[in-house]
C-alpha cells in the first residue's frame, strides 16, 4: 500500500542517500522557512490584520497546530487517525471547565448548571479549579487516552483501516457521550460564554492580541519539536514503520511503541490546540469534536503534503480561511469544494501541493 | 417475562438495522477491502429512492415493495460508478481511498441537500406495518419485524449467492488469491466491479428499509456509517456469517446497556467492549486463514 508513496517520497527516505552537502542545504531551507513562517505569524500578521481577523488567524493556528501532530501521525507514521477531534475536544473541555469555574460567582458553580442541573459541581470538576492542574490536563488526559488505545491497538497489531476506523468510533462515541451529559458538561450546547483567562479579562482587546500570540507561540514551538523529531533516529524509525513494519521488526525493534509515541505526541498536540482553541472563539461544543470535524482536520494536511513539515501548517490555516471565506457567501458551493478537494488532491496529489514542485522537476528530468 | 422478550427484541431489531447496513460493507471492505465512507450515502440513496417512489405510486404498500429492487438499483449503479471512476485507481492504497469517498460522500449530501432541501422527508409506511404483532410472548412493531425479516432475506440471499453461483465462486476465487483466480481466467476487473455493484446495492437495500423507522435526511448514511464499519471490524472479513454474528451481538449488547444506564453510555460502553474484543481476537470473529504478513 505504501509503495507508490515510498518510492516517491523524498521527505522520508532521501535522508540518508542524498550527499551530505545537499543535505545540509535542506537543512538551511527548512530553518529558513521557519524563520519565514515566524515572521508572517509573529510580525507581519498582527501587523497588518485588524483584531477581529486576527482573532480569526488565532482560530486557525489552532487547526494547524492540531495538522502539525497528524502530520507526524499520519504522513510520517502512516496511523490514519480519524478522531483527533476527541484529542482537541479533551483538551479543550479542560481549558473551559477551569475557565466555567473560574468565572463562577460567590458560590463556585458555573451558570449553567444552575440552569440545567441540581446547582451541585460534580466531583470530577473540582480538580479543574486549580490552574496548575488544568494545565497539566490538557497535556496529560489526551497523551493517556491515546496512549490506552494505541496500545491496545498497536500491540496486537491491529493497524491500517482497522486501526481507522476504531479511531473514528472513539470520536463517535466521545460526541456521543458528551451530548448525554447536559446537566454535568453543556450537552448539545457545549461550554461558552467564557468572561476571563487565567485571571486576564477576555473582553479585552489587548488580551485577544495576546492570545494569538501565545497561540502562534504554541504552533511554532510544535513545528520546532516536530521538526527535530523529523531530524532523529527516531524520525527515520517512524518512516520505516510506515513503509515496511514488518522489516522493522525483523530488525529487532518494536513498531508498536514506535507508533505509540507518534500518536501520543499527536494527541497531546491536538489536546493544546484545543486548550487554545476555547478563549480565542469562546465556546466548545460536540460539534467541533465528531466524527465530522476529526475528518476535516485531515483535510488541510492532504492539501499542504501530509509528510512534509511546513504543508501540515500552511493546507490547515489555507483550508481554514477559505472554508470561512466561501462558506459564508456560498455554503452549498463550499461543501461541493471541499468534497471535491478531498477526491482529487487524495487520489491524483496524494502528496499535497508540496509535490506540484517535485513532480515538475522529475518530468523535466525524463524529457 | 414480557419484559425480557421486548428487550430481546429491541436487540435483535437494532441489530437487524446494523446488519443490514454492514452487509454490503461485508463485501466491499470486507471481500475487497476498499472502505468505502459513501457507503452510508448509497443508503441515504436508497432512502430517497422510497421517497420519490412513493410520490409516483400513492398505495404505500406497493411502493414499498416497488422501491426494494428499485433502491438496490440505485444503490448498485451510484456504487459501480464509483468504483469505475475512482476506486478502481485505489486499490492498492486503501487508506487514502477512505479520504477519497469521504469527499464522494460530503458531495452526494449535498447533491441530496439540493434536490430534496435540507429539512427531513418522510416516507409514509403501509398500513400492514403500522400496527404491532402478538408474538405470543411479546408484542412487537410489525416494522421492525419486517426489517428483521428484510435483513434474515439478504442474508440468505447472500450467502447463497456466494455459495452456489459461478458467481460467488469467482467473488470467493478472487478474495482468496487474486493471481491464481486471474491465472485461470477469471476477470478479476469485472468480479470486483460486480461485487462492488452488489454491495452498494444492499446499501441502498438498507436505506429503503431506514424509511420504515424514521425520517430521511442528508445525513442518514453518516448516523449509522461508524456502527456499520464497526460490525464488519468485529466480525472479521472475508465472512458473512462473521459479520451476522457481530451485528446481533453489538446490537444485543447496545439493547442491554441501554437499558441499564443511558444510551449515550451504552454507545460508549460498547466501543470498549469492541476494543477489548480485539485484544482478544485482533482478527475479528471469524477471519480466513492466510500466510501474508500482511
Amino acid at each position: 500500500m505504501t509503495m507508490e508513496l515510498d518510492k516517491a517520497d523524498e521527505t522520508g527516505t532521501a535522508v540518508a542517500r542524498t550527499p551530505p552537502k545537499r543535505k545540509l542545504n535542506k537543512e538551511w531551507a527548512t530553518a529558513f522557512g521557519f524563520i519565514a513562517l515566524a515572521v508572517a505569524l509573529l510580525v507581519l500578521a498582527p501587523a497588518v490584520l485588524s483584531d477581529f481577523r486576527l482573532s480569526l488567524l488565532g482560530r486557525f493556528v489552532c487547526y494547524a497546530i492540531v495538522a502539525v501532530g497528524i502530520g507526524l501521525a499520519w504522513g510520517r507514521g502512516g496511523m490514519l487517525t480519524l478522531g483527533q477531534g476527541v484529542f482537541f475536544g479533551l483538551g479543550a473541555y479542560a481549558m473551559a471547565m477551569h475557565l466555567k469555574l473560574a468565572d463562577a460567582g460567590a458560590d463556585g458553580v458555573p451558570d449553567f448548571m444552575k440552569l440545567y442541573g441540581s446547582g451541585q459541581v460534580p466531583g470530577w470538576w473540582e480538580p479543574f479549579r486549580s490552574p496548575v492542574f488544568t494545565v497539566i490536563a490538557i497535556v496529560a488526559v489526551p497523551a493517556l487516552v491515546a496512549f490506552g488505545l494505541g496500545a491496545a491497538v498497536f500491540r496486537r497489531r491491529v493497524r491500517g483501516a482497522y486501526f481507522a476506523i476504531l479511531s473514528q468510533a472513539l470520536a463517535a462515541a466521545f460526541a456521543i457521550l458528551l451530548i448525554g451529559q447536559q446537566a454535568s458538561i453543556g450537552g448539545t450546547n457545549g461550554l461558552n460564554g467564557f468572561r476571563s483567562f487565567f485571571g486576564f479579562n477576555l473582553y479585552d482587546p489587548v488580551n485577544k492580541r495576546m492570545l494569538f500570540y501565545i497561540a502562534a507561540s504554541v504552533l511554532l514551538v510544535m513545528v520546532l519539536v516536530v521538526w527535530q523529531l523529523y531530524r532523529s533516529r527516531y524520525g527515520e524509525l517512524l518512516v520505516a514503520v510506515r513503509d515496511q513494519e514488518e522489516r522493522v521488526r525483523f530488525l529487532g525493534y518494536d513498531p508498536a511503541n514506535v507508533k505509540i509515541v507518534a500518536y501520543v505526541v499527536a494527541a497531546a498536540m491536538a489536546g493544546i490546540a484545543g486548550a487554545l482553541f476555547v478563549p480565542i472563539v469562546g465556546i466548545i461544543s460536540p460539534a467541533s469534536v465528531g466524527v465530522v470535524p476529526s475528518i476535516a482536520f485531515l483535510i488541510g494536511v492532504a492539501i499542504g503534503g501530509r509528510s512534509t513539515l511546513f504543508g501540515p501548517v500552511v493546507g490547515a490555516i489555507a483550508v481554514a480561511w477559505a472554508q470561512t471565506s466561501l462558506s459564508e457567501a456560498f455554503p452549498s458551493f463550499w461543501t461541493y469544494f471541499q468534497g471535491a478537494m478531498f477526491v482529487l488532491v487524495v487520489a491524483f496529489l496524494p502528496k499535497g501541493f508540496a509535490s506540484v514542485g517535485a513532480f515538475r522537476k522529475r518530468k523535466e528530468a525524463k524529457a | 417475562m414480557e419484559a425480557l422478550f421486548g428487550q430481546l427484541f429491541a436487540g435483535l431489531s437494532l441489530g437487524s438495522v446494523l446488519l443490514l447496513a454492514a452487509l454490503g460493507l461485508a463485501l466491499t471492505f470486507g471481500q475487497m477491502g476498499v472502505i468505502n465512507m459513501a457507503h452510508g450515502e448509497f443508503m441515504m440513496a436508497g432512502a430517497y429512492t422510497a421517497y420519490v417512489v412513493q410520490g409516483a405510486v400513492s398505495d404505500a404498500g406497493v411502493s414499498l415493495l416497488l422501491s426494494i429492487p428499485l433502491g438496490f438499483l440505485v444503490g448498485g449503479v451510484l456504487g459501480l460508478v464509483l468504483e469505475m471512476t475512482l476506486i478502481r485507481r485505489m486499490y492498492h492504497r486503501p487508506l487514502d481511498t477512505l479520504l477519497v469517498t469521504w469527499g464522494v460522500a460530503l458531495i452526494l449530501q449535498q447533491v441530496a441537500r439540493d434536490i430534496f432541501g435540507a429539512p427531513n422527508v418522510d416516507v409514509k409506511a403501509p398500513s400492514w406495518l403500522s400496527g404491532s404483532v402478538d408474538l405470543g410472548v411479546a408484542q412487537v412493531p410489525a416494522s421492525r419485524l419486517f426489517i428483521l425479516v428484510l435483513a434474515v432475506v439478504a442474508v440468505g440471499g447472500l450467502s447463497l449467492v456466494l455459495a452456489r453461483t459461478a458467481l460467488g465462486r469467482r467473488v470467493r476465487g478472487v478474495v482468496q488469491n487474486r493471481d491464481l483466480a486471474e491465472t485461470v481466467g477469471i476477470s478479476t476487473r469485472a468480479t470486483d466491479k460486480l461485487t462492488f455493484f452488489i454491495g452498494s446495492g444492499l446499501a441502498g437495500v438498507a436505506g429503503v428499509a431506514l424509511t420504515l423507522l424514521g425520517s430521511t435526511g442528508p445525513t442518514l448514511g453518516t448516523n449509522y456509517i461508524v456502527d456499520a464499519f464497526l460490525v464488519v471490524v468485529a466480525g472479521g472479513i472475508g465472512q458473512i456469517k462473521g459479520t451476522v454474528i457481530a451485528a446481533f451481538g453489538l446490537g444485543l449488547l447496545q439493547a442491554t446497556f441501554e437499558y441499564s444506564t443511558t444510551a449515550s453510555l451504552a454507545k460508549v460502553a460498547v466501543f470498549v467492549v469492541i476494543v477489548v474484543f480485539l485484544q482478544i481476537r485482533p482478527q475479528g470473529i471469524f477471519s480466513i486463514r492466510t500466510r501474508s504478513l500482511a
